[in-house]
């Protein structure tokens, strides 16, 4: 009696199962589509290396492009060492009590605050009180605080998969805890706090709302971290939202997404390359 | 010929939070001898090893009473520089446990963070070190690839090798043939025998056959206590204490 049912449960769990993979990938592939479609024929190399002229109506993005990545490079040089010294502290220099719990509570009051809430505190801090103006060192302090939260966690989380017996070896042949923590936990936590590194790259590239906030919207080449700049997805944001141009919106979107692959592409590709140096 | 002592031990109590590990341990461990621990798991073997080098600091919540001396100086002493200790007395564990990273640099991690860095010297010591763990003739090609490609075996005579480098003057070996097949097994033990005449070994045996091989006194322990000691002949052929002639003779354990 109980076997054709089986069989049947059996069945739908499989269709369901494959629907659910299935659309999600359909789901990827359709922006990648619709973006790549309506942008990739706008991209030449004029598009890329080129100022844009009437609002970005005409020329390139290439000031969108060095903003983006000033901006990022700035929230990740801010964010890394914080985020791997807390983890290191986390797992390394103290064990569970008050202060930990209070950090990690911290940290995931930090990952719940919506963006908006961050850029308008980056507004307020950097660009007001600090009095550093709508800059690249503003955007990206701000971003800095918004991707913490994920470096902390994955580089925690990467120290705490590294086997015990490493830190007892370390510690065994003389090492103090600095020594340890520099020659053992970190290289082999390494992969894991590059992953979150990345994960922060991304959220970097993609954010809007607070960096319009904190980094303005200038389409000028920037030319210190003082500079106000305009990242490509606030370029995009902007084309679209303002109806300036569509094509010119979905060539920047383009040119967005084929950065990205290429950034985690080089970036996997190191990664394994570490990796494989260790093994 | 007599022979003076190098540790000392003396009532020597050990808890992890309320659990006593070890309980009133007295023991006397000669310059140059291999000494062997034996005994059923969890009788604080290893708890006895890391506790002379104070690798017991590591968890959380442990306590201590009595005193062990190396050398006639309390290693518990709060002056006592943990770095120094846990150089002049070395641990291999009983499982291989290479660092991610080459053969090479495993051994030579030791004296580096002792602030050996020249590449010369540092390229003898690793050398040398490898030679006295009768590894150096396998891996002598291959020094810069990664130590986690060696059999078991060569890991843990790596492990040797890697405790050498620091020119200790007391090897804790806390079974270091578990999990080695008897081949490994002959070349790690063959190694200790040349290893015995230039320091003093502490050696929880993978068996009792291994101590009575390799040993020159053994011990026994049981449950945290220390049931006896003497030579190895003496132990193993007539116990004084029965639950050791149990123990020897598997009726339990």
């Amino acid at each position: 009696m109980s076997y054709p049912t089986r069989y049947i449960t059996q069945g739908l769990a499989k269709v369901l199962i494959w629907v659910s993979a299935l659309s999600t990938i359909g789901v990827m592939v359709l922006i990648l589509l619709q973006v790549l479609v309506r942008g990739l024929p706008a991209l030449h190399l004029q598009f890329f290396a080129g100022l844009p002229r009437n609002m970005g109506r005409e020329g390139g993005i290439l000031p969108t492009i060095v903003g983006t990545f000033a901006l990022t490079a700035v929230a990740i040089l801010f964010a890394t060492p914080l985020g791997v010294g807390t983890a290191v502290f986390l797992r390394e220099y103290t064990r569970e009590s008050r202060i930990s719990q209070l950090i990690r509570f911290g940290t995931d009051c930090l990952a719940g605050v919506p963006s908006i809430i961050f850029g308008l505190f980056g507004f307020v801090f950097f660009v007001i009180y600090l009095d550093m103006g709508w800059s690249i060192l503003s955007g990206g302090l701000t971003l800095a605080a918004m991707i913490l939260p994920t470096i902390i966690s994955t580089a925690e989380e990467a120290i705490k998969g590294i086997p015990p017996s490493y830190r007892e070896v370390s510690y065994s042949l003389g090492g103090t805890k600095w020594q340890t923590v520099v020659h053992t936990i970190l290289p082999s936590a390494l992969p894991g706090i590059f992953t979150g590194v990345i994960l922060g790259v991304g959220r970097s590239i993609g954010e809007t709302a607070a960096i319009i906030l904190t980094a303005g919207s200038s389409l000028m080449m920037p030319t210190s971290l003082f500079s106000p700049i305009r990242t490509m997805s606030v370029h995009f944001y902007i084309l679209a939202r303002e109806g300036i141009s569509m094509n010119m919106a979905y060539a920047t979107g383009a040119a967005l997404i084929l950065l990205v692959l290429f950034v985690n592409t080089v970036a996997n590709w190191l990664l394994n390359r570490y990796i494989r140096h260790q093994r | 010929m007599p022979q003076e002592d190098k540790i000392v031990i003396k009532d020597f109590n050990f808890y992890y939070q309320s659990f006593q590990a070890l309980h009133h341990i007295n023991l006397n461990i000669r310059s140059r001898e291999i000494f062997a621990i034996f005994g059923p798991a969890r009788s604080g073997k290893s708890t006895f090893l890391k506790s002379l080098n104070r690798l017991t600091d590591l968890i959380f919540g442990t306590e201590h009473t009595g005193t062990i001396l190396l050398d006639g100086v309390d290693v518990y002493d709060p002056k006592m520089d943990l770095t120094h200790l846990r150089r002049r007395v070395g641990m291999v564990f009983d499982l291989p446990t290479p660092l991610p990273m080459s053969i090479f640099n495993n051994v030579a991690y030791g004296p580096k963070l002792s602030g050996l860095t020249q590449q010369t010297r540092l390229a003898e010591t690793v050398e040398k070190a490898l030679r006295s763990a009768v590894l150096w003739d396998e891996v002598k090609d291959r020094l810069h690839t990664s130590a986690l490609r060696l059999s078991g075996g060569q890991q843990q005579r790596l492990c040797i090798a890697r405790v050498l480098a620091l020119e200790p003057e007391v090897l804790l070996l806390d079974d270091p043939c578990s999990g080695l097949d008897p081949v490994s097994t002959a070349s790690i033990e063959e190694t200790l025998r040349g290893l015995g005449k230039q320091y003093t070994i502490l050696l929880v045996p993978h068996n009792i056959q291994q101590a009575s091989r390799v040993a020159d006194r053994a011990s026994f322990f049981l449950n945290g206590e220390l049931i006896e000691e003497g030579p190895v002949y003496q132990i193993f052929a007539r116990p004084r204490d029965k639950r050791t002639e149990d123990y020897i003779t598997g009726r339990f354990g």
